[in-house]
């Protein structure tokens, strides 16, 4: 199959899968990560699915798999994981659900999303020491 | 618990990681979302993530029109929206990956790296949903 149409194909089983589950939903998303509130462990369930899944799947096409670039677990992995956390916490989105629900144009999504590309290329321009 | 939906979490995020494997076997590329959206500034790679994230937004749009339930949250303050977006979008590409790439498929190849960066942005997140909810008293 054509490499940008299976792209396309997988993009859009993964969206559907994000509002299947709920993870599209910043509140659902909230519930889950708010621990001391009504706390709906949904969110771990769709964790759990996927990593199953993807457990099976990576073991079949391990060959495919690209090298990692990086191995070590160092400052730059944790401190950019718990800024990333911070930021997912503030409003329920990260990378993948807050793309899909652009599809919306709701003012939150729109800006966020504008936000996190400004984030990224932030992290571009700033000097690596 | 009254939110708890175990059925439809299992089910979406079995196609989320249907999906992740699809990608890989066909086209050889690892699903995460951040780097994917941040990587289509950078040719030649640029195309086929364009088509990814197209994918993404299709689903949305397809989702709607299928009268499916579309949560759509109301007020929340966009000052915060915009300050989450900033950290979502620098921490990913400081840490390297996000919920997509660590979790799912770092997680799927057992990589050391990504289970401490789930570990890391799962506490973080837990942190910062409870400040906002419960010290600052924002609505969520």
């Amino acid at each position: 199959m054509n490499a940008l149409l299976s792209a396309l194909g997988a993009g859009f089983l993964f969206g559907i899968g994000l509002w299947v589950s709920g993870m599209a939903n910043p509140k659902k998303v909230l519930g889950f990560l708010d621990i001391t509130g009504d706390w709906d462990a949904s969110l771990m369930l769709v964790m759990g699915g996927a990593v199953a899944v993807t457990l099976v799947g990576f073991r079949i096409y391990k060959t495919k798999i690209p090298a990692p670039t990086l191995k070590d677990i160092d400052f730059p992995l944790v401190a950019g994981a718990a800024i990333f956390g911070a930021g997912w916490g503030i409003a329920g989105y990260c990378p993948g659900p807050a793309v899909t629900a652009l599809s919306t144009l709701s003012t939150e999504s729109v800006v966020f999303v504008i936000a996190m590309i400004a984030g990224g290329l932030l992290h571009k321009i700033i000097p690596k020491t | 618990m009254h939110d708890f939906t175990p059925v439809s979490a299992l089910a979406g995020g079995a196609l989320i990681g249907l999906a992740s494997v699809w990608l890989l076997a066909a086209n050889g590329r690892i699903a995460g979302v951040s780097g994917i959206l941040h990587g289509i500034f950078s040719p030649p790679e640029a195309q086929w993530r364009a088509w990814f994230l197209s994918g993404l937004l299709l689903a949305g749009l397809a989702w709607q029109a299928a009268g499916a339930p579309v949560p759509l949250r109301e007020g929340f303050p966009i000052g915060w929206a915009a300050a989450a977006g900033l950290l979502v979008g620098f921490g990913t590409r400081m840490g390297g990956g996000c919920t997509s790439g660590h979790g799912v498929c770092g997680l799927g190849r057992l990589s050391a790296r990504s289970l401490v960066a789930v570990i890391v942005f799962m506490a973080s997140g837990m942190v910062a949903a409870y400040v906002m909810r419960h010290v600052l008293g924002v609505a969520s």
